[in-house]
């Protein structure tokens, strides 16, 4: 992990390499410190619903299981808790956590220090009123009957006034860029801050109008949460992979031609994907054999996404037993390959009579929002928080707990979502399965799901606290960063 | 300079074009579709009931069934919505022209309601079809259904001293679920108008693009 930055091409006509290495980290240190106050406190409060997240999560598996756990309050009933804790788990952590490393990748690559930063910490205020209101009005029985569109149209007011400010300030740090329109990183983060707020608005301002009626809501709600999840985090979280593993491993990109191919296939065929999650519902074919054909088209980006940091980290494998960002990062970006395969299967119609309405769906929500999502932000955290706090992470065994406890638990909670929702098709599919005999068949699954949330919580309490530690300056001093395993241990 | 006008027209464009395709064309297409008039016997379908019915998909969407409950049956070619009795034909767009709040539902921990109101010549259901059965159902699945995981509404009722004559409408419960001596449970507007709603579910209308075939119609 070193500090070398052989891309960033530097103006200044310095006399010697020494100088021209020492102005660049100059300039790095203070775009860091402009960043650092916004960067620090989106981390905090993304961490702070994520844990919010896990305790709604938690409560919504014991409920499936025991109805009556806790009383019959409903404010606390399966149907209400589990969009809760989506929103917690998408609004509050992801997207929050997602401005955060996307804006400080942003100053990086542009080479702009931030002005007026505090302004960002206003939009991240506002961000948060808006996700702690929406969650207090779906556990009250006030939410939207739509997925990841729970929160009622007053709330998304909000929202989008507090990513007002977040996207001002990071296409003002494009406009004022002094280098980087040539970096990929830089194209996919241009792409998410643009396409969020035209999808969350458009999709908010069509479900409250009054004019979109019947099936028509749940074509926007499907076109919306598709493209919140597999455009929008994708963008971010691709972006976060090209820009950490060149860095990590310290070589170039190994193809501009075939990542600017990437590129443009996932904008052009990438908003198209949303209604694989409508087959079998009453809306016309053709809607679905379009999103198909756009699913399967989107192997292209995602076969140059693989191809690219696959030979990023030729020659440097060994680096993910030492690295920790590398470590996380990879797990994300394998997942992100995994999971549009496992997008085109789940959506071939054969395939589909079986697994819709069952957890699927659930299932391909957490493939993208966790174990490719959060698995690359948790890296790049690893990477960016040292850098902005002065200091290193405290406790290598601490980050060693959170990767094992974090890749088993949502591991195996998103295989437990997938093949049970391939095991309760079947059982649907049987017309001499009872619909409550059905339903205790899963048990299981749900059982084991309980087991996967304890590794989680396990795992995001001990980064939390490895977080906090960071926040009070309570890290290694600065130098070498904190790696997993010595060389020497492993060799 | 160049690259990000390239990057930005690009990634404008790209959505643009989804947007107006995924969106725009489908609303077009079916966005404004009417009721089917039957030019013979005059008959409308469907109908747009307001009132309690409108009121209950609200108490519907807010506690969240969709999370467990679909409207949705599926064609007898995808799956085996009708061979196990919950439609008789398959739901199509028609059916949904005027819920103000679609609530087609995402997944099936529980069985699907697409025709929890329509008649049925199957005597296991047809005890479903009535104001006392859905209410005691919401208060205490658990008595219906031994192993349901269905949670118990129990805000949607209120027990209450029983003053003179016992109401009407108290729910008919026994064991653990019944109210102390001298009390009873009672349903408040939200139960009636849930109630109300569930009951008015039915995808069984026989319409041009969804025929309900004698085929369909046994199963």
């Amino acid at each position: 992990m070193t500090e070398t930055t052989p891309t960033i091409p530097t103006q200044a006509s310095a006399p010697s390499d020494v100088t021209k290495r020492e102005i660049g980290q100059v300039e790095r240190a203070l775009i860091d410190a402009s960043v650092r106050g916004p960067v620090l406190f989106f981390y905090f409060t993304a961490l702070t619903w994520l844990l919010g997240a896990n305790l709604l999560g938690v409560l919504a598996t014991f409920k499936l299981l025991w109805p009556s756990f806790l009383g019959d309050c409903v404010l606390l009933s399966y149907g209400r808790v589990w969009p809760a804790y989506m929103d917690c788990l998408t609004y509050g952590w992801a997207c929050m956590a997602a401005f955060g490393t996307g804006l400080w990748i942003m100053g990086r690559l542009c080479r702009v220090a931030l002005r007026k930063s505090a302004i960002l910490i206003a939009g991240a205020v506002l961000w948060n009123i808006g996700v702690t209101l929406g969650v207090i009005l779906v556990l009250t029985g006030n939410g939207r009957p739509a997925e990841l569109l729970d929160f009622p149209g007053s709330v998304s007011i909000l929202l989008l006034a507090g990513y007002l400010f977040i996207g001002t300030w990071g296409f003002s740090m494009f406009r004022l860029r002094r280098s980087g329109p040539d970096y990929i990183s830089v194209w996919y983060l241009i792409g998410a801050f643009f396409w969020f707020p035209w999808l969350y608005a458009t999709a908010n301002l069509l479900l409250s109008s009054g004019h979109v009626r019947g099936v028509m809501q749940a074509v926007v709600g499907a076109w919306f949460g598709q493209n919140l999840i597999w455009l929008f985090l994708a963008s971010i979280g691709i972006a976060t992979v090209y820009y950490i593993v060149p860095k990590v491993t310290n070589k170039p990109i190994h193809s501009y031609y075939m990542v600017s191919l990437g590129f443009w296939s996932f904008a052009i065929f990438g908003g198209w994907t949303g209604m694989i999650r409508l087959v079998g519902a009453p809306v016309p074919a053709w809607l679905i054999t379009v999103s198909v054909a756009a699913a399967i088209m989107m192997l292209v980006p995602t076969a140059t996404f693989t191809i690219n940091y696959a030979k990023s980290m030729k020659g440097c494998s060994h680096m993910v037993y030492h690295s920790p960002v590398l470590r996380f990062t990879l797990f994300g970006a394998v997942a992100y390959s995994i999971s549009s395969l496992l997008l085109v299967f789940f959506s071939f119609r054969n395939v589909a009579n079986y697994t819709q309405f069952g957890t699927v769906l659930q299932g391909e929500n957490h493939l993208g929002i966790y174990t490719f999502f959060t698995m690359v932000i948790f890296g790049s955290m690893y990477y960016i928080v040292p850098r902005l706090v002065g200091c290193e992470w405290f406790s290598s065994s601490m980050i060693r707990l959170h990767f094992w406890s974090c890749a088993y638990g949502i591991g195996f909670f998103v295989m437990l979502l997938l093949v049970g929702g391939i095991f309760q098709g079947s059982l649907w599919a049987d017309k001499d399965v009872y619909n409550v005999d059905a339903m205790q068949a899963m048990e299981p699954f749900v059982i084991g799901r309980c087991i996967a949330w304890v590794l989680l919580t396990f795992g995001h309490i001990i980064f939390a606290l490895h977080y906090l530690l960071m926040l009070l300056r309570l890290g290694r001093p600065s130098g070498t960063p904190t790696l997993l395993e010595t060389k020497e241990e492993h060799a | 300079m160049k690259t990000s006008r390239i990057v930005f027209f690009g990634v404008f464009t790209t959505f643009a074009a989804a947007t107006v395709g995924l969106l725009a064309i489908p609303q077009f297409q079916f966005g404004n579709l009417g009721p089917v008039v039957n030019k013979d016997t005059g008959d409308v379908y469907p109908v747009n009931v307001g009132g309690y019915t409108a009121q209950g998909r609200d108490v519907y969407a807010a506690n969240g069934c969709v999370y467990c409950h679909t409207q949705v049956v599926r064609n007898a070619q995808d799956g085996s919505d009708i061979e196990r009795g919950w439609g008789v034909r398959q739901s199509v767009a028609r059916d949904y022209i005027y819920d103000k709040t679609v609530v087609l539902g995402f997944a099936r921990f529980g069985p699907d309601l697409a025709n929890e109101g329509a008649k049925s010549d199957n005597p296991a259901d047809a005890v479903k079809k009535t104001v006392a059965w859905q209410y005691k159902h919401l208060y205490a699945p658990q008595s219906i259904e031994p192993h349901s995981n269905m949670p118990a509404y129990r805000n949607l009722f209120e027990v209450k001293k029983i003053e003179g004559q016992p109401s009407p409408d108290a729910l008919d419960l026994t064991g653990a679920d019944a109210p102390p001596a001298g009390y009873e449970v009672v349903p408040t507007l939200e139960a009636r108008q849930l109630a109300a709603y569930l009951l008015s579910l039915d995808h069984s209308h026989t319409l041009p693009e969804a025929p309900v075939t004698k085929e369909t119609a046994k199963k």
